[in-house]
C-alpha cells in the first residue's frame, strides 16, 4: 500500500495519483484496447453491449449515486436515445451529428422531468420516474408516424464519414471511444466544484443552499448529465441491436439499470462498471443454475423473475454497499494483511426517527 | 451604516409567535449576542435571516440590499454565511471536501469547462485549495484534513461547521450555538478563535450563545429575546441587570 | 353519451377507485407505522386472491370459509414477512428498504406464476348478480368493493386513534428508541401491522376477483393505487381515498375521450398533479428542523 506524501495540489486534484490504482486502470484500458484482437468475434459483440450497459449505469449513478435523487424509469432515456437516434439517421443525418443529437434530446426531456421533479422526495419521485417511463413507452408505441410503433423500427447502419462500419469489432472501438470519454469527462466533473455540489445536495440540501448553492439548477443540471449519457448509450445500443421495438426499453430495463447500480455500489463510478458486469453475467448465472435444479422446477417459466428479485433482495440486506463495497473489503483484507478486522465495516444499528411534523 | 438591520419581525408557526415584532441593528465589526431561555425564537430568527423560513411581518436589510427578495442561496452571494445548531455538514466526505463547498458561492466554472478539466478550472481549484488551507491553518485543523466528517468526535464537528462558513468569505457570520456541547478546553479554544475572526478577519459575528461567560468574554453588545419579543439590548452588563430578563431567567421575587 | 351511461361509467369509475383504495390503504398503513413504502402491495393483494381460489377450487370449500381462510393465510405471510425479512432491515435508508420490497413484489409474482400458472383463472363468487336501476346496470361485484372499502376505512380509522395499540403504533412510527423504552414491543406490533396490512389486501383481492379474473396481472393494480396514494397526498389514509377516487372516476372516461393511451391515464393524472402540488393534494408536513 503506497502512503502518498502529498507536496502539491496537483496530487489532491490528479486522478490515478497512487501508483497502485494507477497500474490497474491503465492494465484494464490497455486490455478493452486488445480485446478483439484476443478474443471470438461474438464475445466482441458482447463485449459492446456490456460497454454500452456501463455507460448507460453511468448515466444513472449520476442521478442516484451523486446527486441523490431517484429514478425508476431511466429505461424510458434509453429508448428515447435509441429512437431519435435512429429517425435521425433514416432522415440521412450523419452519424456524428445523429448521436449527439439523440443525446441532447434526451438530456432535455431529463432536465424537464427532473424540473418538475425537483421537489420531490425520495419514493415520490421514484414512482413518478416511473410512471413516466411507463408514458413514454405507450408514446413510443402508439406514434406509429414516428416510430413504427409496436411493429418495431430497423436501425440504420453505422457510418462515419462515408466509411460502413458494419464489423463487430469497428463498433467496438467506436463505443469503447465513446465510454473511455465519458467516464474521463464523469471523472473530471465529480473532481470539480460541480461535482462536490452534487455531492453536498445529496448529503444535506439545508447546508448546500445556506453555503450558495442553487439546489433546483444543480438537480435539474444532473438529471440532464444523467439522461444524456444514458440517451448516448441508448443510440449505440440501438445499433448492437439492429431492431427496436418500445418493450425493449420498458419497466424491465428500467428495473435492470436499478440493479446494476445498486448490486454495483451506489456513488462510483467503478460501481457502474461492477454492475454492468454483474448484469451481463447474470442470464449466464441463472442459466447455469438451471442446469442445477431439478427439471421441474427448472422448466417452470418465471424462474428467472424469481431469481433476479432474489439476488437483489439478498444484496439489500447483506452487502448494501453493493460489489464496489466488496472489492474495497477484498483490497483492505489484501493491503493490511494480517492486520485486517472485519469491524472496520460494521454497520451502525439506527432506529427510526421521523421527520414528519404533523 | 449598520451591517445588519432587522425591522419588525414577525413569523408564526400555526397559531404560534415564534418571532413578535423583533427589531435590532448590528454594527459592523462586533460582536453581537442573542440570549434567552430556549424556544424564545433564536434560531427562528437566524433561519428567517438566512431565508430558510419567509416572516409574515418586518424588513430584513444586510448593508443596505433588502434580504426578503433574495431566495436561501442567494444570501451568500451578499457575504452573509451561519453555521446550524444541530451540525448540518456532508457526513460522507472528508473536512477538505466539505470546505470546499463552502467556496460554491465564488466558484466561476461552467459544466462544460468542468467536463474537460480545462487549465482554467485547474487554476482556479489551486485559488481555492489555497483559501480553504489558509481558514484550515486559522483554526487549527491541518491533521484532520482528510478524515471524513462522520468519524471526527463533536468537538471537531463544530470547528468544521465553523470553518466551512468562513470558507464563504462572509462579511457577516451567524453562530448559531458555536459554543454548545463543547468541554471548557474546547470553549477556550473558540473564544480566541472567535475574537481572531473578528480582528484578523474584520468579520461581523452574530451568536446565539447560551454559555453566559462566552458572551461576557467576548460579546460587544446583546440582545434578550423572551417569549419571540426583545426583553432588552444593551451591553452585557446592561442586559444582564435588566429586570426583565432576570424575572424571565430567574422567577420574580414573590411579592 | 347518454346521461345513463355517464352514471354507469361513474360507477364503474367510483368502485374500481375504491378497488385501488383498498390496496392503498393497507401500504399506507404501514407507511405510516414505519415509514416504510411497501411496494410489494399489489402482489399481496394478488396472493390473496391465488389463495381464495386455491382454497374455494381446488380444495372445493364453501366461499366464505375459503375467504376467511384466504384472508387469515396472507396475515401470516404478512407477519412472516416481516419477521423474516423486514425486521433485518429496521435502521437502513429509505431507499434501499423500497428497493428491497421491489425485489419482493418481483418473487412473489414469479412464485405465484410458477405455482398457479399465466393464464386468468375465473373464481366463482356468490355475489355475481347484476341489479338494474333505472337504466344503470349495478354490478353487485362492484357494489361489495364499495361497501368493503368504506367498512374497511372506517375500522382502521377507529383502530389507529382509540385503541392502545393504535396509539402505540402512532408512537413506534414517530421514535422507534423511545417506543422501546416505552415497554412498548415494537417488534412484534411491527409484524402485527403487516399482518394487518396484508390481510387488507387480501381483502382487496378478494373482491376484485370476480371483476378482474385472477392472474398474475393484478399486481399492476398496486402501481396505480400507489399513483393513487400519491395523488392524494402519500401518508394520510383520508388523502390515499380521496386520490384513488378521482383517477377510478377519471380514467374511464379518459379511456374513452382519448383511447391511444389507455391504461396510462394513472400515471399521467399523477404526473400533472405533482406538477402543480409537490406534496399530493392533501399535502403531509416533511420537513427538516434545523
Amino acid at each position: 500500500m503506497q502512503v502518498l506524501f502529498k507536496t502539491h495540489y496537483d496530487q489532491d486534484i490528479d486522478h490515478l495519483a497512487i501508483r497502485g490504482e494507477r497500474f490497474r486502470i491503465l492494465a484494464a484500458v490497455g486490455l478493452a484496447l486488445a480485446a478483439p484482437l484476443l478474443i471470438d468475434s461474438y464475445f466482441v459483440g458482447e463485449l459492446a453491449i456490456f460497454l454500452v450497459y456501463i455507460l448507460a449505469g453511468l448515466g444513472l449513478m449520476v442521478l442516484i449515486g451523486f446527486s441523490g435523487q431517484v429514478s425508476f424509469g431511466h429505461s424510458a432515456f434509453l429508448g428515447i436515445g435509441a429512437y431519435a437516434h435512429s429517425v435521425l439517421l433514416g432522415q440521412g443525418v450523419p452519424f456524428l451529428i445523429s448521436l449527439p443529437a439523440a443525446a441532447l434530446l434526451a438530456g432535455l426531456v431529463g432536465a424537464a422531468l427532473g424540473r418538475a421533479s425537483s421537489k420531490m422526495h425520495g419514493f415520490y419521485m421514484a414512482i413518478a420516474t416511473l410512471a413516466f417511463a411507463i408514458v413514454v413507452e405507450t408514446i413510443l408505441g402508439e406514434w406509429t408516424d414516428v416510430t413504427g410503433g409496436h411493429m418495431g423500427l430497423e436501425v440504420p447502419p453505422m457510418t462515419i464519414f462515408g466509411v460502413d462500419l458494419g464489423e463487430p469489432w469497428q463498433q467496438y472501438y467506436v463505443i469503447l471511444a465513446v465510454v473511455l470519454f465519458c467516464i474521463w469527462g464523469l471523472a473530471n466533473l465529480m473532481r470539480a466544484p460541480k461535482g462536490r455540489m452534487m455531492i453536498a445536495v445529496r448529503d444535506s440540501e439545508t447546508s448546500a443552499r445556506s453555503l450558495g448553492v442553487d439546489i433546483a439548477r444543480v438537480k435539474i443540471a444532473a438529471f440532464f448529465v444523467s439522461a444524456m449519457l444514458t440517451g448516448l448509450a441508448g443510440g449505440l445500443m440501438a445499433h448492437l441491436l439492429f431492431y427496436i421495438s418500445p418493450e425493449t426499453f420498458g419497466v424491465n430495463e428500467s428495473l435492470k439499470l436499478l440493479l446494476m447500480v445498486i448490486v454495483g455500489g451506489v456513488g462510483t463510478i467503478t460501481g457502474a462498471i461492477f454492475g454492468a458486469v454483474f448484469v451481463t453475467v447474470l442470464p449466464v448465472a441463472i442459466a447455469f443454475l438451471r442446469e442445477l435444479l431439478p427439471t421441474s422446477l427448472a422448466d417452470m417459466a418465471g424462474l428467472e423473475q424469481f431469481l433476479f428479485g432474489g439476488i437483489i433482495a439478498l444484496f439489500i440486506i447483506f452487502e448494501p454497499e453493493g460489489l464496489y463495497g466488496r472489492w474495497r473489503k477484498l483490497r483492505l483484507f489484501i493491503e493490511t494483511y494480517p492486520y485486517y478486522k472485519r469491524a472496520t465495516f460494521v454497520r451502525q444499528k439506527r432506529y427510526l426517527k421521523t421527520g414528519r411534523f404533523k | 451604516m449598520s451591517e445588519l438591520v432587522v425591522e419588525n419581525l414577525t413569523l408564526s408557526f400555526g397559531g404560534i409567535k415564534a418571532i413578535d415584532d423583533v427589531s435590532f441593528s448590528v454594527e459592523p465589526g462586533e460582536i453581537y449576542a442573542i440570549i434567552g431561555p430556549n424556544g424564545a425564537g433564536k434560531s427562528t430568527i437566524f433561519n428567517a435571516i438566512s431565508r430558510i423560513y419567509t416572516p409574515e411581518a418586518g424588513a430584513i436589510r444586510f448593508r443596505g440590499e433588502d434580504l426578503l427578495k433574495r431566495r436561501p442561496h442567494q444570501v451568500v452571494d451578499l457575504g452573509l454565511a451561519r453555521t446550524f445548531q444541530n451540525i448540518e455538514l456532508f457526513e460522507n466526505a472528508t473536512v477538505l471536501d466539505n470546505l470546499l463547498v463552502g467556496r460554491s458561492a465564488r466558484i466561476r466554472s461552467t459544466w462544460l469547462a468542468e467536463w474537460f478539466f480545462t487549465p482554467e478550472v485547474r487554476r482556479e481549484e489551486y485559488a481555492h485549495r489555497r483559501k480553504v488551507e489558509e481558514i484550515l491553518d486559522l483554526l487549527d485543523m491541518q491533521a484532520h484534513r482528510h478524515e471524513l466528517v462522520r468519524d471526527l468526535p463533536y468537538g471537531a464537528r463544530k470547528n468544521v461547521e465553523l470553518a466551512r462558513a468562513l470558507c464563504a468569505e462572509p462579511k457577516l457570520l451567524l453562530l448559531d450555538e458555536p459554543a454548545s456541547g463543547l468541554n471548557p478546553e474546547e470553549t477556550t479554544d473558540m473564544s480566541f478563535w472567535l475574537k481572531d475572526i473578528k480582528e484578523e478577519l474584520g468579520v461581523t459575528v452574530v451568536m446565539v450563545e447560551h454559555d453566559m461567560n462566552l458572551v461576557r468574554r467576548l460579546a460587544d453588545r446583546c440582545m434578550a429575546l423572551g417569549n419571540g419579543q426583545v426583553m432588552a439590548v444593551g451591553t452585557v452588563a446592561e442586559v444582564q441587570g435588566d429586570a426583565t430578563v432576570q424575572a424571565a431567567y430567574l422567577g420574580s421575587a414573590a411579592a | 353519451m347518454e346521461f345513463s351511461d355517464v352514471l354507469q361509467l361513474v360507477l364503474i369509475g367510483i368502485s374500481q377507485g375504491c378497488a385501488y383504495a383498498l390496496v392503498a390503504i393497507g401500504f399506507v398503513f404501514i407507511y405510516r407505522a414505519t415509514e416504510i413504502v411497501n411496494f410489494a402491495h399489489g402482489e399481496l393483494m394478488m396472493l390473496g386472491a391465488f389463495m381464495a381460489l386455491t382454497f374455494a377450487q381446488i380444495i372445493g370449500l364453501n366461499f366464505w370459509l375459503a375467504a376467511a381462510l384466504a384472508i387469515l393465510s396472507l396475515g401470516a405471510i404478512g407477519y412472516a414477512l416481516d419477521a423474516v425479512v423486514m425486521r433485518r432491515m429496521a435502521g437502513e435508508s429509505h431507499a434501499s428498504i423500497f428497493i428491497l420490497t421491489i425485489a419482493i413484489g418481483l418473487m412473489i409474482r414469479a412464485l405465484a406464476g410458477m405455482i398457479w400458472g399465466w393464464a386468468p383463472l375465473a373464481l366463482d363468487a356468490p355475489f355475481l348478480h347484476d341489479y338494474e336501476v333505472g337504466g344503470v346496470i349495478v354490478g353487485m361485484d362492484r357494489a361489495a368493493v364499495i361497501v368493503g372499502a368504506a367498512i374497511l376505512c372506517f375500522a382502521l380509522w377507529r383502530f389507529f386513534t382509540r385503541t392502545a395499540i393504535g396509539l402505540a403504533i402512532l408512537g413506534a412510527s414517530q421514535n422507534q428508541l423511545a417506543a422501546y423504552y416505552s415497554r412498548i414491543p415494537v417488534k412484534r406490533l411491527i409484524s402485527v401491522v403487516w399482518a394487518i396490512a396484508a390481510m387488507v389486501a387480501a381483502f382487496a383481492g378478494l373482491v376484485m376477483a370476480p371483476v378482474t379474473q385472477v392472474d398474475t396481472g393484478m399486481s399492476a393494480f398496486g402501481i396505480k393505487a400507489f399513483a393513487g396514494a400519491i395523488v392524494g397526498g402519500f401518508g394520510s389514509i383520508p388523502g390515499a381515498l380521496l386520490g384513488c377516487l378521482l383517477i377510478g372516476v377519471a380514467e374511464p372516461f379518459l379511456d374513452f375521450i382519448f383511447p391511444p393511451l389507455k391504461g396510462v391515464y394513472a400515471y399521467v393524472i399523477m404526473l400533472a398533479v405533482l406538477f402543480v402540488k409537490p406534496d399530493g393534494l392533501i399535502p403531509q408536513t416533511f420537513a427538516k428542523k434545523v
